[in-house]
């Protein structure tokens, strides 16, 4: 278990939740990935904040890579970060194996009303039903693709 | 000037997002190999296992829930007219089906919409076949389940 880096984890995992509680207190607006992405089409009225918390992401994750150098992947100090590859034995090529779990991500997720930050985090927070059959089933789900395709 | 572009608003949107990045960077969950590492469960008799995701959500939870139990004493947050809290409550096909459809992108590939979109600071090989495929991905959900918050409620009120 030597990858396992519990005080990171608790220290980022914090972060994540003051970003969520800050957006919520401040803008009433859930701190959801998919949906600040999902809506960035028309005919959203609301595509200012969202680009504007988009843009910060990115800069907050180029920025930590600095001010914090080389914990695990990105920036200055960090191992290069890599997406993976597909799994030899399906003799898929990686570019079309990383589009599908794009492309299943992103229907998913809309169709579902969230991911990981919108019903893993703030959905649970909020004690809310579907959000808890929705952490179970993409966790559960996830845990099986992962046994199936032996990817890691 | 309609509210969502006065400059508290966006400052707080701003902030939030680099709070929330600056936390995928710190908790290690740009990396999709340690993602999938939390998602190997087959590794946990060899000890192989790495758990810290599971360090990752309980904070950010318990951080989420103070703050929503805060919310529920006010009428309003501090820079909108109201809470949009999620009016939907129901379990139906879509959330399934969608959640599963989501479970195996996420097994499949170790990255979910947050890390995608904060990734574009390290720019790893063939994350723009990613995030245009979600783009693309989220366009189809849309065209297949009616979505936004109105014509979610009108789809459920027509049953």
């Amino acid at each position: 278990m030597d990858s396992f880096t519990p005080l990171t984890a608790l220290i980022g995992g914090g972060l994540i939740g003051l970003a969520s509680a800050i957006l919520w207190l401040g803008n009433g607006r859930i701190a959801g990935i998919s949906g600040i992405f999902g809506q960035l089409l028309p005919p959203a009225q609301t595509v200012v904040w969202r680009v504007v918390f988009l843009v910060a992401l990115v800069l907050g994750t180029l920025a930590a890579s600095y001010l914090i150098p080389g914990l695990g992947v990105g920036g200055p100090a960090g191992k290069p970060a890599v997406l993976v590859s597909a799994p030899a034995w399906t003799a898929i090529p990686t570019p079309i194996w990383i589009a599908a779990a794009g492309l299943l991500t992103g229907i998913g997720t809309k169709i579902g009303n969230g991911c990981t930050s919108g019903h893993g985090v703030c959905g649970l927070a909020r004690l809310s039903k579907r959000s808890m059959v929705a952490v179970m089933i993409f966790f559960g789900v996830a845990i099986i693709t992962v046994a199936v395709t032996r990817i890691v | 000037m309609a509210i969502a572009l006065k400059l508290p608003y966006l400052a707080t949107a701003a902030i939030s997002g680099l709070l929330f990045g600056a936390g995928l960077y710190v908790s290690q969950m740009v990396d999709p190999l340690k993602v999938l590492r939390f998602l190997d469960f087959g590794a946990i008799p060899s000890g192989g296992w790495d758990p810290s995701l599971a360090f990752v959500i309980v904070p950010a939870i318990v951080v989420m829930f103070i703050a929503v139990r805060i919310a529920k004493g006010r009428k309003a947050p501090l820079f909108d007219a109201s809470f949009h809290e999620p009016e939907y409550t129901k379990i139906d096909r879509p959330l399934v089906i969608g959640a599963a459809l989501f479970g195996i992108g996420w097994g499949m590939s170790g990255i979910c919409p947050g890390p995608a979109i904060s990734l574009i600071a390290f720019l790893p090989n063939n994350l723009w076949i990613y995030l245009v495929a979600l783009f693309i991905g989220s366009w189809l959900g849309s065209v297949v389940i009616p979505s936004g918050r109105n014509r979610r409620l009108e789809a459920a009120a027509a049953e």
